[in-house]
């Protein structure tokens, strides 16, 4: 689950690692009056997405850059009504681009020094690592990629924790100084006692700016939260924001599916995440595009099957649809019958083609038979992906 | 033979008394897996299914049975507890299948385990079959055939599709592991592949994995220095779009690393047989047997 930044700002200010003094706004009046409250000449109005690049991004009006300086409350005004409702296209966001709902307005920062600074799960070293660098402000791939030497990376013992010390050791590392050295070392430790406190899958500051005037502060931060402990963070799961997620996947997680669009034209309905991927590289492999993924997983209802169904069938794009079931817990019945029922809900506007294989195979298949539907079986997965594709050409 | 489990393993189904953990108990059972104990704190003194009998902790289930193998279906926010649980009370084989534990709850976990006698499989997995002889999991037992390859995989129905394919082709399995889609667990693919080189009885492996980390590439490059036996593998995932999580936590592809394309390459390199669609799995191994 992602957060916008003026969420990420409000989650520092829980934990103390300082941010410039701001605020949200919605409206472009708002945004006046939260400038006339910072009482300063120094603004920016930055349009808030799920998306990185939006200095460098273009709006549908051909207003260029999603990040902007401005010195009164009025020209904060008039850049809010610039950005509030457009689409910001940056090289984040795909083409489509995202619809600018917020923007933050807060006190722009004369900055001397920019560093980067992220703390995420190692999955081989089984636990969290810090990963900074001298080169902030600019993308971290292309620092990893030109100057592999700058990335400093720091294991953090997963069960004692960041230490003083290794606070200390980045923060010289990053060429910070006396004063500078203890305010950095604390934001470090404090950033890790909120990637701790919140299950995070990462947190990203880019850029960690050492101001003219001697301060350091967060300028901009990512996050990720890991999905399986949001149950354990009601706050955390209270800032989603389904305006910034594919609606088709909003929908699905409704019901409780796993599924992610893409921009293909055949779906798919798969139980099991493995087979699920391996069932998107098969229809490529065929020469089709997948539309989706989407596991229904082992335990899913002859419901779930049927709202699965009917969220495939509702995308646009979509010209055929491919049901590869492998029945372990999942019974080929069940899924037999909830398709049945889903045709007779929603109708079949597309070709549909159905491999099943395992739990109650011969009843599930007998089941389709009897239907009567225009379902096209497969025996084996193979066929059954020459089969969609010649059906989505169609 | 086989690795891990076999007819002399004892089991302790945790979480017996839940839904899916008495479905599941049951589908072991009725597979031939000696299950032994089941634990449902509360639920100590009862019987389950008339023949089973249930205790409040694993501790006593271990004293008063002698199991050496947990399977774990205990719902997510309680099932690193489990773990930890099964491990101090001395179980052996630690097999957890659940799916959703946080992934710091695993960090932590395994961390607490390091240098502890205790083997664990999972979180997020299928189980571990040794067909004809054991099964801790939620696979259906007869798409598996007692034999000689041995099988390994981040995945369930994906692994099942393998496996059929290879029973269906008159190749059986000496063991099936299915090590889980999390991105923190407790046996890696390298770690499977080593059990399996010290098995005789395991003449070629199947090696299924996904996006996210780098743990085939890790086994691609040992076997490439010490396993001389056939390996067929398969990778899921290339047309998974980067920065999403494609079901399986650990099924993400992130700055870059963790592609199937690289993951691939790597197991090229070691000389492993690689499988271009998931309906060939098994046509690959085979085809690597005969040379």
């Amino acid at each position: 689950m992602n957060i916008h930044e003026y969420q990420a700002k409000q989650l520092f200010e829980r934990f103390n690692i300082a941010t410039p003094r701001g605020a949200p706004a919605w409206t472009p009046e708002e945004a006046e009056k939260i400038a006339t409250e910072l009482n300063t000449s120094k603004l920016v109005v930055k349009a808030q997405i799920h998306a990185g690049g939006r200095g460098k991004g273009t709006f549908d009006t051909g207003f260029k850059g999603g990040v902007k300086l401005c010195s009164t409350p009025i020209e904060a005004r008039d850049l809010a009504e610039k950005m509030l409702g457009h689409t910001l296209v940056t090289h984040q966001t795909g083409p489509g681009g995202k619809i600018v709902r917020k923007v933050l307005v807060v006190e722009s920062v004369d900055i001397a020094r920019e560093v980067y600074f992220a703390i995420l799960m190692d999955r081989a070293a089984g636990g969290p690592v810090v990963v900074a660098s001298t080169e902030g402000g600019v993308e971290i791939e292309k620092v990893a990629e030109e100057h592999p030497e700058k990335i400093i990376r720091e294991l953090v013992h997963p069960l004692l924790g960041f230490q003083h010390y290794q606070a200390l050791k980045l923060g010289r590392q990053l060429d910070f100084e006396g004063n500078q050295l203890k305010a950095a070392s604390k934001l470090f430790s404090n950033l890790y006692k909120l990637f701790v406190s919140l299950d995070c899958s990462l947190v990203e500051i880019n850029p960690l700016v050492e101001s003219s005037e001697g301060d350091v502060y967060a300028l901009d931060a990512k996050f990720n939260f890991d999905d399986n402990a949001l149950y354990r963070h009601k706050d955390i799961l209270d800032m989603r924001d389904i305006h910034e997620e594919d609606q088709r996947e909003v929908e699905a997680s409704k019901f409780g599916l796993n599924y992610i669009g893409l921009e293909g034209n055949i779906a798919c309905l798969v139980n099991g995440a493995g087979l699920a991927m391996a069932t998107m590289d098969i229809i490529k492999h065929a020469g089709g595009e997948p539309a989706n993924f989407l596991d229904v997983g082992g335990g899913a209802s002859e419901d779930q099957v049927t709202e699965a169904f009917k969220i495939l069938v509702a995308d646009r794009n979509v010209k055929a649809i491919l049901v590869n079931i492998f029945g372990g817990i999942m019974r080929c019945d069940v899924i037999a019958q909830g398709l049945i029922n889903a045709v007779k809900t929603v109708s079949l506007p597309v070709p549909l083609v159905v491999r099943l294989e395992g739990t109650n195979v011969e009843l599930g298949k007998k089941l389709l038979e009897e239907s009567r539907l225009p379902i096209q079986a497969a025996t084996d997965l193979s066929e059954a992906a020459k089969m969609v594709v010649a059906a989505a050409k169609v | 033979m086989s690795i891990l489990v076999d007819s002399n393993t004892r089991l302790v189904v945790q979480g017996v008394t839940g839904s899916s953990g008495a479905f599941h108990a049951r589908g072991c059972m009725e597979y031939g897996t000696n299950v032994v104990a089941g634990v449902t704190p509360g639920k100590g003194g009862q019987v389950f299914d008339g023949k089973v009998p249930i205790f409040d902790t694993a501790y006593e289930a271990r004293q008063q049975t002698g199991c050496n193998a947990t399977m774990i279906l205990v719902p997510a926010p309680f099932a690193a507890d489990a773990i930890l649980e099964a491990a101090d009370a001395g179980v052996e084989l630690i097999v957890c299948i659940t799916e959703g534990i946080p992934v710091m709850d695993m960090m932590r976990v395994k961390a607490a385990m390091a240098g502890n006698k205790s083997r664990l499989i999972g979180p997020n997995c299928p189980g571990i079959i040794t067909p004809g002889q054991c099964k801790i999991g939620i696979m259906p037992g007869y798409i598996h055939k007692p034999g000689k390859i041995g099988v390994i995989s981040r995945s369930g129905t994906l692994t099942y599709e393998a496996v059929w394919q290879l029973t269906q082709r008159g190749f059986g399995q000496s063991t099936c592991i299915g090590i889980g889609g999390d991105p923190i667990n407790g046996t890696s693919h390298l770690d499977a592949v080593k059990l399996f080189g010290e098995d005789s009885g395991t003449e070629a492996l199947i090696i299924i994995g996904e996006i996210g980390g780098t743990a085939e590439e890790e086994a691609a490059a040992w076997i490439k220095e010490n396993y001389n036996k056939p390996v067929a593998a398969f990778i899921a995932g290339a047309t998974a779009p980067p920065g999403r999580r494609m079901g399986h936590a650990g099924a993400i592809v992130s700055g870059g690393k963790g592609t199937a394309a690289g993951k691939i390459e790597a197991l090229r390199e070691a000389g492993i047989a690689i499988a271009e669609t998931p309906a060939s799995m098994g046509e690959t191994l085979i085809k690597n047997l005969k040379l």
